[in-house]
């Protein structure tokens, strides 16, 4: 199989990364030590490449109808220069993708998939897009997306990137609120900054174009080393965002999942409307709206080990057994780690709903042992000023 | 190509073994590069007799759950509790502190000189 490398590609081998494939990309796995740059995330700061992500432009005067329409947000409502975490759901309300759409400009908008997804989010989009006036395009080749993330992400940014009103799309960075966007200056280039992340952590996600991403990424890890920032890796990338309880497409979410399964009903907007007040029937609303009134097969829950053994994707949730051994398969993790912040293994997983209030014992067959887990709360690390 | 110690021996699954009596093994830096972040080791207990070439414990970094084998045929005589205690060991020094067990040694498996093993580890 190829793979498609990023435009930072030579700057990961220079640094000696180890490279992993990722949705159909050659993209860091780690540079050192994946404990060690999850840690620089949550003290100081972390340089990630992003650039695998897929990024479609959606733009024409029935831009933010067509999104309403075809996502289940509602994004003819989402103010400029913001963003919204969203979902692209087939007719029967499995998730096809989660997304982020910014609203730049009027009657402009920028959506990002996920790498593995991005194929199957366009061509969905352009299925969808028949009768409205609207123009979808995928800019992935030409963007890259570098992600500042951490404590220090703040102070770093404002080092390699220079305020310019004439660009900023009439946001101050000092006002830049989470899942707000502005235009900054890298030298005399123009960048599109946004308060986004999938660490858990304050931090910034930065789109520029190809020709300036290798500047770009060479001016954060000099800015940044001084501040502790360090380059990571996708490694960490993932038990950055399990600690955050977010959740990863082909782990919590997939096409057999729909978004009040995920425990994120509050997304779909079932009572969006058209100007006229009429309601929008976007795809897979009838599925959805049925699926909020049905009792849920299963629950996503978070699971903290009282052993020192992680669960890993795939491994069977069940009931303790006396004799140590697994009992009757209760659920399936989809996501687990060893905690590196919390110091104990830590897990998503989809249970029955008997089995899904906070406090219950349970245990994960980790290859034929019995290992102690127990239900709590999403998500397991919360920033201390969140 | 990586160097490793000329004083030892090595399996093609990733293990290192000394000449000692009871002798160590351990895992190369080749393979803890390859594993990343070591946090859990599952060894084989003291007394349990082990075979070369069969898998006898496992060895999971946050990433993955990889496998364990003896380099050699024998019984083991000491686990490395300090390892398992803190795995990190494993990473930071996979040839000194980061030792896995020790075995009376009653019959080899194929093993490979440095130099063999560097090819070996490409």
């Amino acid at each position: 199989m190829t793979t498609t490398k990023s435009p930072l590609h030579a700057e990961h081998v220079a640094l000696g990364a180890h490279l992993t494939e990722f949705g159909g990309w050659d993209m860091p796995l780690r540079y050192s030590s994946d404990i060690a740059e999850h840690r620089a995330v949550r003290e100081a700061a972390g340089l990630f490449d992003l650039s695998h992500m897929g990024g479609v432009s959606i733009t024409g005067p029935e831009a933010g109808a067509f999104l309403d329409h075809a996502l289940v947000g509602n994004l003819s409502a989402l103010r400029e220069m913001r963003a919204r975490y969203t979902m692209i759901c087939a007719d029967d309300g499995g998730v096809l993708d989660d997304l982020i759409v910014y609203h730049n400009a009027p009657g402009e908008y920028f959506l990002v998939s996920n790498a593995a997804n991005a194929d199957t989010v366009l061509v969905a989009l352009l299925e969808r897009a028949a009768g409205f006036d609207v123009a979808v395009r995928d800019v992935s080749a030409g963007q890259a997306l570098i992600a500042v993330q951490g404590p220090r992400a703040e102070e770093i940014l404002r080092e390699v990137l220079t305020e310019d009103p004439e660009i900023s799309g009439g946001t101050a960075l000092d006002d830049l609120r989470y899942y707000a966007c502005l235009g900054m200056r890298f030298g005399d280039e123009s960048v599109l900054v946004a308060r986004t992340g999938y660490t858990g952590e304050d931090g910034f996600e930065v789109w520029v174009d190809v020709p300036h991403a290798v500047p770009l990424w060479r001016a954060f890890l000099a800015a940044g080393e001084p501040h502790g920032l360090v380059p990571a890796g996708l490694s960490a990338r993932d038990s950055l965002r399990l600690e955050a309880g977010m959740p990863l497409y082909g782990h919590e979410l997939d096409t057999t999942t729909t978004p009040f399964d995920a425990g994120m009903g509050r997304i779909v907007k079932l009572d969006k409307t058209h100007d006229d007040g009429t309601p929008v029937e976007f795809v897979g609303r009838a599925a959805l709206a049925a699926r909020r009134e049905s009792a849920p097969a299963r629950v996503l829950v978070g699971l903290r080990g009282t052993g020192r053994r992680p669960a890993r994707a795939g491994y069977a949730v069940v009931q303790p057994d006396a004799d140590g051994a697994p009992g009757p398969q209760v659920g399936t993790v989809t996501s687990g780690a060893p905690s590196p912040t919390l110091g104990h293994p830590v897990a998503m997983a989809y249970v029955t709903p008997e089995v899904s209030a906070e406090g219950t014992e349970l245990a994960v067959d980790v290859r034929g042992r019995a290992e102690p887990f127990v239900v709590v709360p999403l998500p397991f690390y919360r920033r201390a000023d969140a | 190509m990586a160097d490793f110690p000329a004083n030892l021996r090595y399996s093609v699954e990733h293990e290192w073994i000394d000449d000692a009596s009871p002798a160590t093994v351990g895992v190369t830096s080749h393979a803890v590069e390859a594993l990343g972040d070591v946090v859990y080791l599952e060894l084989p207990e003291v007394g349990a007799t082990v075979e070369a070439g069969t898998v006898i414990g496992e060895i999971e970094s946050t990433k993955s759950v990889s496998e364990l084998f003896s380099p050699v045929s024998g019984t083991v005589v000491e686990v490395n509790q300090a390892a398992i205690d803190d795995p990190a060991l494993v990473n930071s020094e996979p040839f000194g502190a980061g030792w896995l067990f020790k075995v009376d040694v009653t019959g080899e498996g194929q093993l490979l000189s440095a130099e063999e093993y560097a090819q070996h580890a490409g």
